[in-house]
């Protein structure tokens, strides 16, 4: 009989940290020196997604690059919640420009520290789903094309939130915003429209595309890391679940971020010069219903007469997902742990 | 300070802001009760040595065991763990093997030789411990802790009561039970052996004990009175157990029917096996589900050969002639005779129908109360008589080894209140239970239960070998740390990273968090995310 050393640590690499383990297999956010990239007292909602997301995303840009960041940042929530004049949630060197233009900004910081021999000063540039699908699509495809040396993040809460609740090009179908009201025969927002923009950069075959969400730490710190292992441009998408405006439950955020990925409607992958590398497997399959249910934003697909066929097309996205994706690979796998004899 | 054109103000931090004024309930870290502690009769904190175990800090995990149990290696095979019944994990997969690892941790001081914590300073009071069976040492051993002389008495010619005489070797080697309590003798124990106390009161004063316990346990096995030919063999399960352990094992004969339904009835039979028993059948006036005996126990029985007839009692022997009659369930569960009967040969009947405590020391002490042959005690273990307490299967209870060691314990905390004059301590304010529904199980690694090897089956029903073995190290370590930590911060760091607003504070290693109220906006994501539900969302007053 051979024997292998048990690997098992209670939580492995679920939780944030993890006392069983070593400190550098624990996240960037379990450490009590991480560099608070967004510090406290910003004026985000209670259970802010984003607010999370960013500063998961630039502290493991600053441990990445030994503190040495700039981040760019596209008008939107991100930018109105942190800085309000004359504050600053900030604590590393970080530039407001326009709605669209953050990209074509972030390629200009990158061309200055280029002129200025500064090769190890690192360029992030950061919008929500707004400032990055559609109104800063020109500037961004022009960053991905030149291939700037810039990392872009875009922090995905799936419409306009900042200005109340509009539709974006992100905007999952039949999920009500302000423009897409749950009135009709078909409410909420249409099929067959919006922008799978991970896909579109893919189109661009840059070094790095990603996606991730707030509910899988260690996966975002991870690919956030490995973007800036590489040069030229990369680019991440984060979910990053609004309580306000998809009508969820404030201490429910990183829940419903997780069932978004358990479910199949946002994949989880990685892909290097335009092909899919990795997808994060699905580790407890769930239905849809369990995702949309605990949203407001999709409260007129259930009740007393549930658009079932609705939620049957919502199910088919999901498993198409799985399908396209391999989603479901690894999870016998991942039932056993390793190293254990019986 | 000159500003810059058109810029007013100076540049400051948002940290200026104190967001935790929106907040309308807040995040409070608790500790709450894990179903494991709460359902041990011993009263192990058993998350907090599994907690020490994890790391691998086994001899920490040991001592923090032993200041509630000092019997570990005898728990961990005798003990029928209703902590795992009530694990929280059993919903998630499969219990934590907790037994496992508390006896892996005991034969490890043993193989280590770890020696019980010292005794504190001489009280200089006297205590009489009448019985040297689990509540008898127990109360020993933490008496002994707090600095009490003590006396123990027993009326058999070695240590250990039931552990020795009533439970087999098969599932408890007499070398293990002889390490566990050599390590409480040597704190320093007054022992005499072979002595049968007749009068409580007498031995009381001769002792100059200034409390006493007592633990004589149920000794006695019942006899029903079954019509039985002159040469028919009929025996009890108790004297049955207690001369195999004496080494002076009775004749049984080839086909042994053992009459009962509970843990003794399965040791006989398993031990007729064990003695050359071609047929060992327990016969059983109820069916399964009522049975009293433990489902482990029923199983490896069976799994040894061991036959079973449910619903049937025994009428009468006549020689090698064993009548039985068919019972069925009234609508109360209620056995009933059916008339329908049928015979079976045997060369001998083991009753196995309960046990009585032999109470004649009491005779003269008419404060302390006898019902339905046990002591009535209060919840404190004192009888009627001051200062005479007592424990373990004299007392009303469910009559395990394990229920004992905490009368003991309960006993030992009692008498050194009374013995000092203080009021007794209290158990402590019991915190709530954490519950299932209090999980978030999403953070814990899918692992299942590792299996204890069982001897192989044809071997041990010859032998008195030990049936279940040990975990190996990697094995027990995997075992603890499957450990949910059921409503105590396991210091995952989850609350720490979660936070959307930086608002938790970590204190380091073994400090845990801190919530820091100037910028917590209660969104209670903290809450939802704790894998070990250790936050509880409280109203802010207003």
């Amino acid at each position: 009989m051979t024997t292998h050393p048990v690997r098992f640590y209670q939580v492995g690499s679920f939780a944030a940290g993890n006392r069983l383990l070593d400190d550098d297999q624990r996240s960037v956010q379990a450490d009590p020196n991480r560099s608070n990239s967004l510090d406290s007292g910003h004026r985000a909602c209670q259970g802010c997604g984003e607010a999370l997301g960013a500063r998961y995303a630039l502290d493991a840009a600053m441990r990445a690059t030994h503190g040495q960041l700039v981040a760019v940042n596209a008008t939107g929530c991100l930018e109105v919640f942190s800085t309000p004049y004359p504050e600053t949630s900030w604590r590393i060197p970080w530039l407001h420009s326009l709605f669209g233009n953050a990209p074509a900004v972030a390629t200009g910081v990158a061309a200055a520290m280029k002129v200025k021999g500064r090769r190890d000063v690192r360029v992030v540039a950061q919008a929500g789903d707004g400032g990055t699908v559609d109104i800063g699509l020109g500037c961004l495809s022009g960053m991905f094309e030149r291939n700037d040396d810039v990392l872009f993040i875009c922090y995905d809460n799936e419409a306009y939130m900042n200005t109340g609740v509009q539709r974006s090009g992100a905007t999952p179908p039949a999920a009500r915003t302000a423009t897409t009201e749950a009135v009709g025969p078909e409410p909420g927002n249409v099929f067959g429209q919006g922008k799978d923009l991970p896909r579109i950069a893919m189109a661009h075959d840059i070094a790095y595309v990603a996606t991730a969400t707030v509910a899988d730490l260690h996966d975002l710190e991870q690919k956030v890391e490995r973007a800036m292992e590489l040069r030229g441009a990369r680019y991440i998408h984060i979910l990053v679940p609004c309580p306000l405006g998809w009508g969820s439950d404030p201490s429910a955020t990183i829940r419903v971020a997780r069932l978004a990925k358990e479910t199949g409607l946002f994949p989880v992958f990685e892909a290097e010069n335009g092909v899919v590398t990795s997808a994060s497997p699905i580790r407890r399959r769930t239905p849809v219903e369990a995702y949309l249910s605990i949203q407001r934003r999709y409260a007129h697909l259930f009740g007393e007469h549930p658009h079932t066929e609705v939620i049957a097309r919502l199910q088919a996205i999901a498993d198409k997902n799985i399908e396209t994706y391999g989603l479901l690979d690894d999870e016998a796998k991942q039932a056993t742990p390793e190293g254990i004899d019986e | 300070m000159e500003l810059p054109f058109a810029i007013t103000l100076d540049v400051g931090s948002s940290r200026a802001n104190r967001t935790g004024s929106w907040r309308i309930e807040r995040p409070v870290y608790v500790d709450r009760l894990p179903p494991c502690n709460d359902a041990c009769p011993a009263g192990e904190d058993i998350q907090g040595w599994l907690y020490q175990a994890e790391p691998g800090d086994y001899e920490a995990a040991w001592r923090q065991l032993t200041e509630d149990n000092p019997f570990p290696a005898v728990m961990g095979r005798i003990c029928y763990h209703p902590c795992e019944t009530a694990c929280n994990r059993a919903e998630l997969d499969e219990a934590v093997g907790i037994n496992s690892v508390e006896r892996f941790l005991g034969d490890l001081a043993i193989d280590r030789g770890w020696a019980l914590p010292p005794v504190r300073d001489d009280s200089g009071k006297r205590v009489l411990v009448i019985g040297a069976g689990p509540a008898g040492l127990s109360a020993t051993y933490h008496l002994r802790r707090l600095g009490h002389h003590v006396r123990l008495v027993d009326s058999s010619p070695q240590l250990g009561g039931m552990m020795r005489y009533g439970i087999p070797a098969y599932r408890l080697p007499r070398s293990v039970l002889d390490a566990e309590i050599a390590r409480i003798i040597a704190l320093g124990v007054d022992v005499e052996l072979g002595h049968t106390v007749h009068d409580i009161e007498g031995e009381r004063s001769e002792s100059g004990a200034d409390a006493v316990f007592l633990a004589v346990g149920a000794q006695l096995g019942r006899r029903v009175d079954i019509p039985a030919g002159d040469s028919s063999r009929v025996l009890d399960a108790i004297s049955v157990l207690h001369r195999v352990a004496d080494d002076d094992p009775p004749m049984l004969g080839r086909r042994v029917v053992v009459y009962g339904g509970g843990d003794t009835a399965i040791d006989a039979a398993r031990t007729a096996r064990r003695l050359g028993a071609t047929d060992a059948v327990i016969v059983y006036r109820r069916n399964r589900e009522r049975m009293p005996a433990h489902g482990d126990e029923l199983e490896e029985a069976l799994g040894e050969g061991v036959t079973m007839r449910w619903l049937t009692t025994v009428n009468r022997f006549d020689n090698d002639r064993l009548v039985l009659e068919k019972m069925r369930l009234n609508d109360d569960g209620f056995p009933e005779p059916t008339g329908e009967f049928e015979e079976m040969g045997a060369d001998s009947l083991i009753l196995a129908v309960g046990q009585d405590t032999d109470l004649s020391l009491l005779e003269r002490s008419r404060g302390i109360a006898v019902d339905d042959g046990v002591v009535g005690v209060l919840p404190t273990m004192m009888t009627g008589e001051n200062g005479i307490f007592a424990g373990g299967d004299a007392v009303p209870s469910a009559r395990t080894a394990t229920v004992a060691i905490g009368h003991g314990r309960r006993a030992a905390r009692s008498i050194d209140a009374f013995v000092s004059g203080h009021a007794a301590e209290a158990d402590g304010e019991r915190h709530e239970l954490a519950t299932f529904d209090r999980l978030n199980t999403w953070y814990y690694s899918d692992a299942p239960r590792t299996r204890r090897p069982e001897l192989e089956r044809v071997r041990r029903q010859s032998t008195f070998d030990e049936v279940v073995g040990g975990l190996t190290e990697d094995n027990a370590l995997f075992e603890a740390r499957r450990c949910l930590s059921c409503g105590n911060c396991f210091e995952c760091d989850n609350c720490f990273g979660v936070c959307p607003d930086n608002a938790v504070i970590k204190l380091g290693p073994s400090q845990r968090y801190e919530i820091d109220y100037d910028f917590c906006k209660g969104c209670g994501i903290c809450v939802q995310e704790c894998p070990c539900g250790a936050i509880d969302m409280v109203p802010e007053r207003i």
